[in-house]
């Protein structure tokens, strides 16, 4: 690495010293608290779009979780949050706009 | 206030645009470019489950038990990941290997479950026609005619849960090179041999243990023409790949898992 890559680097290192160990753990426990909650209610006779939906719910926060605590994005600078986060988000609702209309499509004309 | 305080760095350069170093991007774009090829698989199979009135639902409470203790696994291991980092920054190098085995470890417990999982399912008839016949099985009651009437629903499984074990092999053996480096080819060619020799030949593991082999090959090959001692940049990097594929399960375990579970009452 040249020097301005490892003076980056040494300051990113700099920024992580400044985030205590608890944390980690309370994100952990976060995390397998709603794992506990998801497994639970699967077993709760629910609508499976109910279902569904508060499964998707708990699994988007997560996944927020992780990327904000352990993938250290939270304390990334705002345009690569912003970027990231925008692209991926962007992709991932063109593919739901396209695939689930037709997947129900399918189900209501029958497959021909 | 880290916008700020990364623009005072002096250099020739012009400042980052993303107050990072270029590897950690680099990762990230390629997390990014990932993100979109399980979003492909996740949408394939919820695709599927929507368009398919006998979706089947085959995970007894043992196979909830089962990816329920590999969620926990995982998790854990994204847990120990942060605290190798943690580790690493503070330059304490024996901490730093600890934990990063023990994230390995963890690892290496999600694939063993996720591979008996995957052996008890091709036992019951639930397979692919390019896995090898399992010589002397009765296909279980609601196998039968899966294979005819619901193809997708293996196809889709095999595919999404095999992609996401492929990740954390890969994964496992990534740790492994930053934690050990040249130490961890000869561990590496053992597993493979295990793996090989200890699984039967009709075993879709039997022949995925190359990946292992190759993954020897490839290492090494990459250790003898750049040798290193890896930094705390490193770690943080491949911390970001591990927590990745914690990620995804994090999607795959409830979508595929939970709402395919057989209830019974």
């Amino acid at each position: 690495m040249d020097t301005f890559q490892q003076a980056l680097a040494e300051q990113v290192a700099e920024q992580h010293r400044h985030h205590g160990k608890a944390l980690f753990f309370y994100v952990w426990g976060a995390l397998l608290a709603m794992t506990a909650i998801e497994v639970y209610l699967t077993y709760q006779s629910m609508q499976p779009v109910k279902m569904l939906a508060i499964l998707l719910g708990l699994s988007f926060i997560k996944a927020a979780l992780i990327i904000g605590y352990f993938m250290h994005l939270k304390y990334e600078v705002s345009r690569m949050k912003w970027l990231t986060m925008c692209s991926v988000v962007a992709c991932l609702i063109l593919m739901t706009i396209f695939f689930f209309p037709d997947a129900k499509r399918i189900i209501d004309l029958g497959v021909k | 206030m880290a916008d700020s305080a990364l623009q005072n760095i002096p250099s020739v350069y012009e400042p980052s645009l993303f107050g990072t170093y270029s590897k950690k991007i680099g990762m990230w774009l390629f997390l990014l470019s990932d993100t979109l090829t399980f979003g492909a698989l996740l949408y394939a199979y919820s695709y599927g489950r929507i368009s398919t009135p006998d979706w089947p639902t085959p995970f007894h409470s043992e196979s909830i038990i089962n990816a329920t203790i590999m969620t926990a696994f995982l998790l854990t291991s994204s847990l120990t990941m942060v605290l190798a980092v943690r580790a690493s920054v503070h330059r304490d190098a024996k901490m730093q290997t600890i934990w990063l085995l023990a994230t390995m470890l963890c690892g290496t417990g999600f694939i063993v479950l996720h591979g008996r999982e995957w052996s008890n399912l091709i036992a019951e008839g639930l397979s692919l026609p390019m896995f090898p016949k399992v010589p002397h099985h009765q296909v279980a009651a609601e196998f039968a005619n899966v294979s005819k009437t619901v193809p997708q629903f293996a196809a889709t499984f095999f595919g999404l849960t095999g992609m996401h074990m492929l990740h954390v092999t890969l994964g496992v053996i990534y740790l492994g090179v930053v934690a050990l480096r040249r130490k961890f080819i000869p561990i590496l060619l053992v597993l493979w041999l295990a793996a090989w020799l200890g699984t039967p030949a009709y075993s879709p593991f039997h022949y995925g243990a190359h990946i292992l082999l190759i993954a020897a090959i490839v290492c090494g090959i990459i250790l003898w023409l750049k040798p290193k001692v890896y930094d705390s940049s490193d770690v943080e990097v491949a911390g970001l790949y591990w927590h990745f594929v914690d990620l995804v399960w994090m999607f795959i375990f409830p979508l595929v898992y939970l709402m395919s579970a057989k209830i019974l009452h």
